[in-house]
């Protein structure tokens, strides 16, 4: 290997591992908030890729029908415990928030996909056809049973996923799409040739990275999640509504998982199943911090985009074996060096 | 009212002398029509459901059973269509594990079985089991065959890291020694791999003569799209696994002037007159559109050649035994195995007792993309 192959490798790995970073930080934050290991983050990428690529095809998506569809799920869900409670109180809210502004968005892609509007709007249009089912999930699958055991909300995730993955092939048929680059520039930067599709991921990522760590450190949003995080009970006493909590986290993961999607549909030929694979990396990744930490599992994340790279380059036939036998050193490593507690019930 | 009962039965004797004389021939047929051989087994399956009940003159009824894409449920299927239904032959199944785990039941019930799905057949062993389609190295000597002809004398190798990119690195590893090729590199990647950056980057630093690229569908754009980026001049091939318009589709600009190997019927309009094939496969397409508009795939194909095979050898086989009985199936193994020169629209048959898969260089001919469509290479 000389150093230019070195120096495309490393660029090649940073540029994924950039995107692994985000899903590693979705799937941290869904986990520290909600004790919910986010196996479905996966198809919010997959989502993201395909809705993109169907507005570039002047197509309406599938995803605007399937927000709809669970959109009036989720407000049956609603109104029947509304009923239960007999109560009447947000119910407004929620049909604001489930029929009205997912009709509003079905309208709007109606009117226009066949237009052609320029990438930035399709771009938000895919962000904001993508994110409402983040939440919708939350209400659907995780807040019934927001008090259950880690395990069981880990078979309620791998259960969702499964749903997700199988809407994912009625909505988008199983073919694959890849979208055109947003840019065709090349620099020059020193002895290598970095394309302008890599640096725009990297800048993206970076971007999102920051807007998130002021987003924690700053709104009260922010810190109410950090409170939910380091202790439900204790913030559930001060009056954060862990509900909302875990909505609010349910969205930004999606919104992580849909902009990652937008990032890669340009790399690879998406299907509807192919977002869980690269979740899984950004797994390892969160993993890596211990699923505490969230410099250290962006950082983990950032490993493993680079050793994939130079895995592929010497041994291609066991890449994903050495990137996911990477988990083993690290869980030995954290379960030598943590102390060891049971997961205390809930009261 | 007399005389109608006497037209009555002079029609139900008649009737009876005709069923004598032409006894139905059953076909038990089992497909992946469900599971995820779908995409493949319906194409199979939709052939059978529009042919029309006759074969060599004789009436016939196809038995078509689904086997959700799951090797015990086509063993279960084969039992159930020789045991109660009592068919003459077995066509299927669509899947290579399938037709594995059936052929020891066509071999211990004695039946003959065509699959639909390629596997390698030991006649010696498996007497009562064929297999159509065209195997690998028939499809991967193609491809070297091209490349000798241009004068390359190396090929670098990228393929799936499954059983696909398995099979075809080794019909390349046994086609490319003997035609003095060497290959000076193999890589593997993943079909949701967002990037193949590296491996391409290691295949280049060898500097092959061509690249052969052993994928299948869409997922086969990834590292030829990754090649032509960083500037690889040389020629790429890819497998039969390739051909249709999605390839093209998404691979756009990046994959023209890709050559690959394929049966002849998806060519069919481009071949010459003089090849036997064209008139067959023209045929078989304005015969099954009007029941089936999508027959133009590879799928269709192999379901109407094996038709076409059994239609081949039924009429020897009555010549020596009656329909349903053990004698007729004995009869109907040997006329396969004698096969000779039966044209199909992927291949001219030739069955013999060491070859029962009966297919040669005819089942195959190379097409470039060129201009955004599969063109003939003569």
């Amino acid at each position: 290997m000389n150093f230019d192959i070195a120096l495309l490798l490393i660029q090649d790995g940073l540029t994924n591992g950039a995107i692994y970073a985000l899903l590693a930080l979705a799937i941290l934050l869904v986990f520290a908030v909600t004790r919910v290991l986010y196996v479905p983050q996966g198809e919010f990428v997959a989502f993201g890729a395909l809705t993109l690529a169907t507005l570039q095809q002047a197509k309406v998506p599938g995803t605007a029908y399937l927000v709809a569809g669970i959109g009036a799920l989720t407000m049956a869900l609603e109104l029947l415990t509304a009923l239960r409670q007999r109560r009447t109180q947000g119910l407004a809210w929620s049909a604001a928030m489930y029929v009205a502004i997912p009709l509003a968005l079905l309208g709007i892609s109606i009117v226009l996909a066949p237009r052609q509007p320029p990438l930035v709007v399709q771009v938000l249009l895919t962000l904001a056809l993508v994110v409402p089912l983040g939440p919708m999930t939350y209400r659907l699958a995780i807040q019934p049973i927001a008090n259950a055991t880690v395990l069981v909300l880990l078979f309620v995730a791998v259960a969702v996923h499964y749903v997700l993955m199988g809407l994912g092939l009625v909505f988008f048929g199983a073919e694959g799409w890849r979208t055109p680059s947003f840019t065709d520039l090349r620099l020059q930067l020193g002895p290598m040739t970095a394309s302008g599709q890599s640096i725009l991921v990297l800048a993206a990522s970076a971007v999102l990275i920051v807007l998130l760590w002021q987003f924690f450190g700053r709104t009260l949003w922010g810190k109410a999640l950090r409170a939910t995080a380091m202790n439900r009970t204790g913030a559930r006493l001060v009056g954060i509504p862990t509900e909302a909590s875990g909505r609010l986290a349910f969205t930004l993961a999606a919104l992580l998982g849909a902009f990652s999607g937008v990032l890669i549909a340009p790399f690879t030929t998406i299907y509807y199943d192919s977002g869980f694979l690269v979740a899984l990396k950004g797994f390892v990744g969160a993993v890596i911090g211990g699923m505490t930490s969230y410099p250290l599992a962006a950082l983990g994340a950032v490993l493993v985009g680079l050793l994939e790279a130079f895995a592929s380059f010497y041994a291609s036939a066991f890449k994903e074996v050495i990137v996911f036998s990477l988990l083993i050193p690290f869980l030995l490593w954290r379960s030598l060096m943590s102390r060891h507690f049971e997961e205390e019930p809930e009261e | 009212m007399k005389r109608i009962f006497r037209l009555l039965g002079i029609a139900a004797t008649a009737f009876a002398a005709g069923a004598a004389a032409q006894a139905e021939i059953k076909i038990g047929v089992i497909v992946s029509a469900t599971g995820p051989g779908a995409s493949l087994g319906i194409p199979y399956r939709n052939v059978y459901t529009a042919l029309p009940p006759q074969i060599a003159g004789q009436p016939l009824k196809f038995v078509i059973l689904d086997d959700a894409s799951d090797p015990s449920t086509s063993v279960k299927n084969a039992r159930k269509l020789i045991d109660e239904e009592k068919v003459d032959i077995i066509l299927g199944p669509t899947f290579t594990p399938g037709c594995l785990a059936v052929s020891d039941v066509a071999v211990e019930m004695k039946i003959a079985m065509i699959c639909l799905a390629p596997v390698v057949v030991p006649p010696a062993k498996q007497p009562w089991v064929f297999s159509i389609p065209q195997s690998v190295p028939v499809m991967i000597a193609g491809v070297i065959g091209h490349l000798k002809a241009n004068g390359g004398k190396t090929i670098g190798y990228i393929g799936f890291a499954d059983g696909w990119g398995d099979l075809v690195l080794r019909a390349l590893e046994s086609t490319a020694g003997p035609a003095g090729i060497k290959i000076v590199a193999s890589e593997r990647y993943n079909r949701p791999d967002t990037s193949v950056n590296a491996q391409v980057l290691k295949l280049m630093s060898t500097q092959p003569d061509a690249v052969l690229i052993g994928g299948s569908g869409t997922p086969a754009t990834t590292p030829h799209i990754a090649l032509k980026e960083r500037g690889y001049k040389g020629q790429i091939y890819h497998t039969h696994g390739v051909i249709g318009a999605d390839f093209i589709r998404v691979g756009a600009r990046a994959v023209e002037g890709t050559v690959a190997p394929t049966g002849p019927l998806m060519v069919a309009e481009q071949l010459p007159d003089s090849n036997p094939i064209k008139k067959v496969a023209l045929d078989f397409f304005a015969k099954l559109t009007p029941a089936y508009p999508q027959v133009r795939n590879a799928f269709s194909g192999y379901s109407y050649d094996a038709f076409l095979l059994v239609q081949a050898a039924v009429t020897p086989a009555m010549a020596k035994a009656k329909p349903s009985s053990p004698q007729f199936r004995q009869a109907l193994r040997d006329a396969l195995e004698g096969t000779k020169e039966v044209v199909g629209t992927h291949a001219v048959y030739t069955m013999s007792p060491t070859d029962h898969n009966g297919v040669d260089h005819r089942s195959r001919v190379l097409v470039r993309v060129d201009g955004g469509q599969w063109k003939l290479l003569q």
